[in-house]
């Protein structure tokens, strides 16, 4: 006797509508994740351009494509999207996709205040790039903030600042702050409360245990940059002189508020890279991670030493001797735990048998420009040293490296290796190759080279320089590396809409990897796990695959 | 501390220095890049052989780790027959990660105690006999340099002696500046209501270039400095002549009535005269400078008309406005800067 279907379980036949619909209105951790992913590389192409532009400014000495008006917008919307509009959603984005489901949990603690961190995050964006269009109120041509991405004041002042524009800035990055902070809450909440059985804190994968960190750091380092922009924006419309020089306000109590965020902010970036590295370079290298206490005490320590480096930033504004030594020295001292990160790296390849698929690739980049971006930073510690090279082109090539060479690298080998956990395709590992040399050449072409004029003598946020100066050869080189790095980036975009379209089915595991993620479908059905998992060690799709061998016989 | 830095490593970081400059000069241009590596003054020179050693400290780091990274790279990756085959899992070791803690402890300790000794040597209070007192002023986008020994005020182009020991006051009237000449010194913030320091003592007279280093707003590009380092001789001499009033001469009369009596006084200044505007460049001996606009053109007399003319056409954003004068009248007005000698 032939069934009767029913008429719920017809295909019914889903509008355009419905699917925005659903993405607008969705609670679910990993359709959030997605979202501040993809708004996240929208920004990234957004900045990528603005970089562009000004590389095209400063290839030629006394260029005039740009007046200097457009160029101070440029690095300042270049430099506040690429931290808050690229950086933090991206790392938020992954946090969100992935701690549930490799702590074999249904969703994020708080479903709802996720949406609602990652719509405060976009409005927040939004309305930062609002400013083109509005920043002088409804009836004057609008501009972009042009006081630097750390706005200093009192530059950033009412007497220096007029018309609207910074207080675009200010309000965008308060309340995109929300998403980070909100986003923060969810991601300790849903790591400390929402772990599957047997999933001790010694078995948490480093990824989740490295964004627990993080999140702890956002919620100890993001209220005083929230507070400080409150209160320079109490000095602009209310009259408060907290930086106001001219009524005796002090201009390096800002420095101090927005470094004591503004460093741990830099960590608050690399550590998911590093996160990111922690989960790729096992599984490609076939080896379970090296030190994993080791690797989890380190970033503690990461933690708290970086509260205590901020004014490394201004080792140039005439801080006592006493201040600089103590700066100089903790600085030094972040240098080991991360330094033990990268040697544990290091030791889990060595005995390995490396796979250098397309994710393992960009985390080998990774690894020598990070080291790179270490020792440049270390050198930036040595104040006197600082004292010729800092707020010179030497800083944004040693910055660069860590968020380039270091976070991005790493974000791209992540995309790489989870996209098909997210779309159940896969990306083109041809095309990926292409994207992953192009963009690494491109990269150390550009910032290499960059080093040079910071060292020569050329400071950054200069629209033009004479042509007198010996720093012609070394721009145009720069400038050259860009046309690589955006060559890199579309064929980066042609993989992922050809995956997309018709990639190659990626099946639920298909990296041979070890963490619970790898044990559901690709994509995850709603709730993630038909059945709650139950784990007994920190890889537990090792011991299901080694049954003979397993790893809580030696954890 | 130089002694103990690889000699090789010295010529390599000079020849990296110089290559910018050689390609340009190439194009038969006088160029002058202001490289740390090429120091004419004590502390820029301290600053060089401090970072010889931690560049050479950094470069055996980089060299061991990165060697390590390339070994594993080629020596542990998968080879045809591997698949399915995994290598022996390693789970940690705590003497190994005390041996890589330690090490780089060690380093840091040095490290510090290098920066620290170098610190104390170039931040100091006490100032030798016969220092020569400088205010230095930031302003959006020009550098005041006031002598209040000698009573003297100029703009953009400071002068020094050369072996002499000098100390700045770095002021600053509207925003924070930096004070960067790399070949004499370090840089320092110019910060308002605080009075920074900064110290040099040249050892080559000769100029020397560098530009404000804290983006200040528009023209933070062209907010260039000169540095003339002159032998005791050649010092006296330009002290003397900054010195003596402006020597107006009957034949610029016109120029001299257009400049008094339109809003030029209101900003600058020509000692002798009615002009005591002080929100822009002292211009009492205004030709005795090479440049104007804080460096954006040569100081001559085609620029000069043009500067008066549209000096927002020669520097987008500054703040000294047009004077729509006609042509004629500028002329004249120019007549008479170019005698301000």
């Amino acid at each position: 006797m032939a069934s009767i279907p029913l008429a719920d379980t017809e295909p019914r036949r889903r509008f355009r509508s419905d699917v925005l619909h659903d993405w607008v209105t969705t609670v679910d951790h990993k359709k959030l994740g997605i979202l501040y992913i993809a708004s996240g590389i929208v920004f990234f192409v957004i900045g990528g351009l603005e970089a562009t532009a000004m590389r095209i400014q400063l290839a030629v000495p006394e260029n005039d494509f740009v007046s200097p008006e457009v160029f101070n917008r440029l690095f300042t919307m270049h430099g506040t999207t690429m931290v808050f509009l690229v950086g933090m959603p991206i790392i938020t984005g992954f946090g969100n996709y992935l701690i549930p489901l490799m702590i074999g949990a249904r969703d994020m603690a708080f479903p709802r205040l996720n949406a609602w961190g990652f719509w405060m995050f976009l409005f927040g964006g939004l309305l930062l790039y609002f400013s083109y269009l509005g920043s002088t109120g409804l009836y004057g041509a609008g501009s972009a903030p042009d006081v630097g991405w750390f706005a200093y004041t009192p530059l950033a002042g009412k007497a220096f600042s007029r018309g609207n524009a910074t207080d675009y800035w200010i309000l965008g990055i308060v309340v995109s702050g929300f998403g980070s902070l909100s986003g923060a809450v969810n991601m300790i909440a849903t790591a400390l409360t929402m772990r599957c059985e047997g999933m001790s804190l010694g078995r948490m994968p480093l990824f989740v245990w490295m964004m627990v960190i993080v999140s702890f750091m956002i919620l100890v380092a993001l209220p005083p940059l929230t507070a400080a922009q409150v209160m320079l924006l109490f000095d602009r419309f209310l009259g408060a002189h907290f930086f106001d020089t001219q009524a005796g306000g002090d201009a390096v109590l800002w420095q101090h508020f927005f470094w004591f965020f503004g460093h741990p902010e830099v960590y608050i970036l690399m550590i998911p890279g590093f996160a990111y590295a922690s989960e790729i370079i096992p599984v490609f290298s076939r080896k379970v991670i090296f030190g994993y206490s080791v690797m989890v005490g380190a970033t503690v320590a990461i933690g708290f030493v970086s509260l205590s480096v901020w004014a490394h930033h201004m080792f140039a504004v005439g801080m006592g001797r006493g201040l600089n030594i103590w700066f100089a020295t903790a600085t030094m001292i972040v240098g080991i735990p991360t330094g033990m990160k990268l040697f544990n790296w290091l030791a889990t390849m060595y005995g390995g048998r490396i796979r250098f698929r397309v994710p393992m690739l960009f985390c080998t980049a990774f690894l020598a420009q990070f080291l790179v971006a270490g020792l440049t930073g270390i050198m930036l510690a040595a104040v006197p040293f600082d004292w010729q090279v800092t707020d010179s082109y030497f800083v944004v090539a040693h910055f660069h490296f860590v968020l380039i060479g270091g976070l991005v690298c790493t974000i791209f080998g992540a995309i790489y290796y989870w996209f098909p956990k997210m779309s159940g395709r896969m990306l083109d590992e041809r095309l990926g190759r292409w994207h992953f040399w192009l963009f690494v050449i491109g990269f150390n072409v550009t910032f290499l080279t960059m080093h040079g004029q910071g060292l020569l003598g050329m400071p950054r946020r200069i629209y033009t320089y004479p042509a007198d100066r010996g720093w012609e050869i070394w721009n145009l080189v720069t400038s050259l590396g860009v046309v690589l790095q955006i060559a890199g980036v579309l064929f980066f975009v042609y993989a992922v809409i050809k995956a997309l379209r018709s990639g190659e089915p990626a099946g639920d595991d298909p990296w041979d990897a070890w963490t619970l993620e790898w044990s559901t479908s690709s994509p995850p059905p709603d709730y993630n796990f038909d059945e709650a998992p139950v784990v007994r060690s920190r890889r537990p799709l090792w011991d299901l695959k080694h049954p003979d061998d397993p790893d809580w016989k030696y954890e | 501390m130089t002694g103990a830095t690889p000699r090789i490593l010295v010529a390599v970081i000079a020849a990296i220095a110089a290559f910018g400059a050689g390609a340009a000069r190439a194009a038969e241009k006088v160029v002058r890049t202001p490289s740390m590596f090429d120091p004419a003054s004590t502390p820029a020179e301290a600053i060089d052989s401090y970072t010889m050693l931690v560049v050479a400290i950094c470069a055996a780091i980089f060299l061991v780790v990165g060697g390590l990274l390339a070994f594993a790279v080629v020596r542990f990756r998968a080879r045809p027959g591997d698949e399915g085959r995994e290598p022996p899992q390693i789970y940690g070791s705590n003497q190994i990660e005390l041996a890589w803690t330690v090490i780089p402890v060690l380093i840091v300790v040095i490290l510090a105690l290098v920066t620290a000794r170098t610190i104390l040597d170039l931040q100091k209070d006490e100032r030798p006999e016969g220092w020569l007192a400088i205010t230095a002023t930031g302003h959006q986008w020009w550098w005041e340099f006031h002598y209040p020994t000698l009573g003297i005020t100029t703009a953009n182009e400071l002068h020094i002696p050369v072996g002499q020991a000098t100390f700045l006051d770095l002021e600053s009237q509207d925003v924070i500046h930096s004070f960067w000449v790399p070949q004499l010194s370090g840089k320092t913030d110019v910060v308002p209501n605080r009075t920074n320091h900064l110290w040099m003592e040249a050892r080559e007279p000769g100029l020397y270039v560098g530009q404000c280093a804290e983006f200040c707003g528009t023209q933070h590009a062209y907010m260039l400095l000169r540095v003339f380092v002159d032998t005791k001789e050649d010092f006296e001499r330009w002290v003397a002549s900054q010195q003596e009033q402006a020597a107006v001469a009957a034949a610029v009369g016109p120029g001299r009535e257009i400049f008094e009596n339109t809003a030029c006084v209101n900003c600058h200044t020509v000692r002798g005269t009615g002009a005591r505007g002080r929100f822009g460049p002292d211009l009492t001996h205004l030709m005795s400078r090479t440049t104007i606009g804080a460096g954006v053109a040569p100081n001559d007399r085609a620029s000069l008309v043009e500067w008066v003319t549209r000096p927002d056409h020669l520097k987008p954003g500054v703040l000294m406005p047009a004077m729509q004068l006609e042509p004629a009248r500028i002329e004249l007005l120019v007549d008479y800067l170019v005698s301000l000698r």
